[in-house]
């Protein structure tokens, strides 16, 4: 099972309303490389791959729950005091009309979120190989996202993210070793 | 809502939230490495003051965590705002 504790992993602070950057964070909350997907894909795909790797993809996969309430609250703190107005001025409109301020599983561009954002073959190297592009994907996006806001607050806690993925893909390559000398020892012992 | 907290409430926060980093990252490097006992030794005297931060943050704040990880005071404190998006 899982256990919940009332704390973020690392602090959320904005430094102003700004509901156009929000829109640009739900690639991270319901977007095809975003927490969501991290989350529920190293999760699932834990049911078949081999025991060595399944504490890994346990606790990575549990790591990505508690960035994914990160980004969360990020959305939450930057459209909090919008108004309407403002909201449709930052091409929320359309989320407004169907969700008020509520959050909701979509990406930057207003595409709820779908199953057919994760993979999972069955093959251990191919299903770490995915998860090493998905980390990869999610830098490179808190890159884009750090880029693209001016709120030294809100950059600090993207940073942090943007280095998490950088650890994460980095075991998961260790994992994809570990992997391939048991394949080895198959092969010629 | 937004709740407004004493400056010692984001201190032990923070306390808490470092020795946590340590755990995640010392987990992580462990969960590929295990035969480093140097890091264990680490992850677990890590671990145990982590225990103290969170009781001594428990005990002013309310608890960290339900179903029985931690103790509550009455009336039942669980429920109770802060959220971790309030603060
Ligand atoms: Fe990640």
């Amino acid at each position: 099972m899982w256990a919940y504790e009332k704390k973020l992993q690392y602090p959320v602070r904005v430094s102003k309303c700004d509901p156009l950057m929000a829109k640009f964070l739900m690639e991270q909350y319901g977007g095809a490389d975003g927490e969501l997907a991290a989350a529920l894909r190293y999760l699932n795909q834990r049911y078949t791959i081999p025991d060595k790797v399944v504490g890994l993809l346990t606790d990575i996969g549990t790591e990505e729950f508690a960035h994914l309430e990160m980004i969360a609250t990020m959305v939450y703190k930057l459209t909090k005091d919008a108004t309407p107005a403002q909201m449709k001025a930052a091409g929320l409109g359309d989320h407004y009309a169907a969700h008020d301020s509520a959050l909701f599983y979509t990406n930057a561009a207003g595409v709820p979120w779908t199953a057919s954002y994760i993979a999972a073959k069955g093959d251990p190297i191919a299903d770490l190989y995915e998860d090493i592009a998905a980390e990869e994907k999610a830098r490179a996006t808190y890159q884009w996202l750090i880029d693209m806001t001016d709120d030294v607050d809100l950059q600090d806690s993207l940073k942090y993210l943007r280095e998490r993925e950088i650890v994460h893909s980095l075991r998961f390559r260790e994992a994809v070793e570990i992997l391939k000398d048991k394949q080895d020892q198959r092969i010629y012992f | 809502m937004s709740h407004v907290l004493d400056e010692a409430y984001y201190k032990q926060l923070h306390d808490l939230q470092a020795v946590d980093f340590v755990l995640v990252e010392l987990n992580l490097y462990l969960d590929t490495h295990p035969g480093d006992e140097a890091a264990i030794a680490q992850y677990n005297q890590f671990a145990e003051l982590r225990k103290r931060i969170a009781e001594q943050f428990e005990s002013q704040y309310g608890p960290l965590m339900n179903f029985g990880h931690s103790l509550s005071r009455a009336p039942w404190q669980w429920k109770e705002a802060p959220w971790p998006w309030q603060v």
